[in-house]
């Protein structure tokens, strides 16, 4: 679990070339939560992310982790990026393994480790299989496989299930709810579907078009797991067209 | 398989009907062998003088292979430096392409005159020819590592080190491969070139040296005979190293398969 929430105060962004990407952005995560950011293509949303990973910097207010005592450490991340992002040369146990190796650990060290992790997202079989081998679906679950087997405390996600087909998005969607409350991970989850926002999280932040600023803030109030009842509920319906709105209102040319 | 069957056969037919007809029109057509030997004939010489051409042929494998092997090794290092530091590409890269575009033929005779051995020059000319596609293959391939897997690499804190060994040249091995599958080819015309150059004479001289003496006696069918071994040599490193990138990236890279 991550000790401390995510701070972001009237956190800015502009590029070197001047355009702007992001505007006044105030958030707080706290430890636990499922937060979507929900926004139109090129609203500065991935670049939040970004900033979050420590990938790129803000040019404007600040960006920080609070414990109980006050500032904290950044935790332990993973990103999950819209392609699974494998080394094609390398089988799913070694993709892996990667985060494990890159901090100094042996195959034999984690082998059990990663073993577990593969079981937990449906891919025990598979181990040796080159990413070449596997399905769209199933090449995501190693990347999710990857991020998770570092045990981190916040989980980065951008669009990643952007690229798959209906019926694997939503078995994704389910998983995904599985392994973050068991793992009592803290979720980051970027994306541009209304309806993928509304069912996975706790909390749905609305960005504008760009430069991005926060529109609106919606709290999903149903208890979870939520399965293919919650998606048939005339509450969902009537959450997902009050953000669609709200989504509406932020694109449109100002 | 069919299709890897075909793709040999085919081939081999045509080139022994293209020596049938060769072989029919000299015997036919009773062309002097002084003008055109038929292939029988050079396949005569060529197990008659063996001996002798066996010696020169393995001098110019040695000068190709040793050039290949410069080339590999100083193309990836150099490779190496250039993709880490933009000062140094920007300093350097235009006297590679300098290198690359002066033909051999015209800086061959300043090497062979300031350097004093005739191997070590024509070491030198092969390797000026073969190394420029591995470097800028090289280049490239280090440059094409997915920007999602670097970012990934630095969220994880991956030494430079790290990066290197898991990330950049596992992505530039099969441009570095396809590098050197050029300068293979290369470098056996380069040293082939440079000894036409140095006019070579002696014992350690290669089948070029042994091409132009045939001509200076106008013994045509050596002549031939000679050539069909630089082109052995030619097949054989093609062969080399499309073996050698099925084995090490075959499984993983597309269109290495």
């Amino acid at each position: 679990m991550m000790r401390g929430s995510l701070v972001l105060e009237a956190l800015g962004k502009q590029f070197d070339a001047g355009t702007k990407a992001l505007e006044q952005v105030s958030l707080r995560v706290e430890p636990g939560a499922f937060v979507s950011l929900l926004g139109p293509s090129g609203c500065g949303k991935s670049t939040l992310l970004r900033i979050v990973a420590g990938l790129e910097s803000s040019t404007q207010g600040s960006l920080r982790f609070e414990g109980d005592g006050g500032e904290s450490q950044a935790p332990a991340l993973s990103f999950v990026f819209q392609e699974p992002t494998l080394m094609p040369w390398a089988s799913v146990f070694d993709n892996v393994w990667l985060p494990l190796r890159l901090a100094g650990r042996s195959r034999q060290q984690c082998a059990a480790q990663i073993q577990a992790v593969l079981a937990t997202v449906g891919l025990a079989e598979f181990s040796k299989a080159l990413p070449h081998e596997l399905s769209g679906g199933m090449k995501m679950r190693v990347s999710i496989a990857r991020a998770l087997v570092s045990q981190p405390s916040l989980l980065l996600m951008d669009e990643p299930f952007a690229a798959l087909d209906e019926i694997t998005r939503e078995r994704l969607d389910d998983d995904l709810l599985a392994w973050w409350r068991d793992q009592a991970l803290t979720a980051l989850f970027v994306t541009h579907s209304v309806f993928e926002a509304v069912y996975l999280s706790q909390q749905v932040i609305v960005l504008s078009a760009r430069p991005g600023r926060i529109l609106a803030r919606f709290e999903i109030d149903a208890p979870y797991p939520r399965g293919d009842a919650f998606r048939g509920s005339p509450q969902y319906a009537a959450l997902c067209a009050q953000v669609a709105a709200a989504l509406r209102a932020g694109s449109e040319p100002r | 398989m069919r299709s890897a069957s075909v793709r040999v056969l085919v081939p081999a037919l045509v080139l022994i009907a293209a020596l049938l007809g060769w072989e029919m029109l000299v015997r036919f057509a009773q062309i002097p062998h002084y003008i055109l030997p038929a292939p029988s004939l050079i396949g005569m010489t060529l197990w008659a003088n063996l001996g002798s051409l066996a010696q020169s042929w393995l001098f110019t494998i040695k000068i190709t292979v040793g050039a290949l092997l410069l080339a590999a090794l100083l193309g990836a290092a150099l490779a190496a430096l250039f993709a880490s530091s933009w000062l140094i590409e920007v300093a350097l890269f235009p006297f590679a392409i300098v290198l690359q575009v002066t033909p051999i033929v015209a800086i061959a005779p300043l090497i062979l005159i300031y350097v004093d051995s005739t191997t070590a020059a024509l070491l030198i000319c092969a390797w000026i020819v073969a190394f420029f596609p591995v470097l800028s293959n090289t280049v490239v391939g280090l440059r094409s590592a997915d920007p999602n897997l670097r970012d990934l690499f630095t969220i994880y804190r991956a030494s430079r080190w790290q990066r290197l060994r898991l990330l950049l040249v596992p992505s530039a091995l099969p441009y570095f491969l396809a590098g050197l599958k050029i300068a293979g080819g290369l470098s056996l015309i380069g040293a082939v070139v440079a000894e036409f150059t140095a006019g070579a004479a002696g014992r350690e001289t290669g089948l070029a040296s042994r091409i132009l003496e045939a001509s200076f006696r106008t013994e045509i069918p050596k002549m031939f005979a000679a050539l069909v071994l630089v082109s052995l040599t030619g097949i054989g490193i093609f062969l080399l190293f499309g073996w050698l990138t099925r084995l090490l990236i075959g499984r993983w890279h597309q269109g290495s398969r």
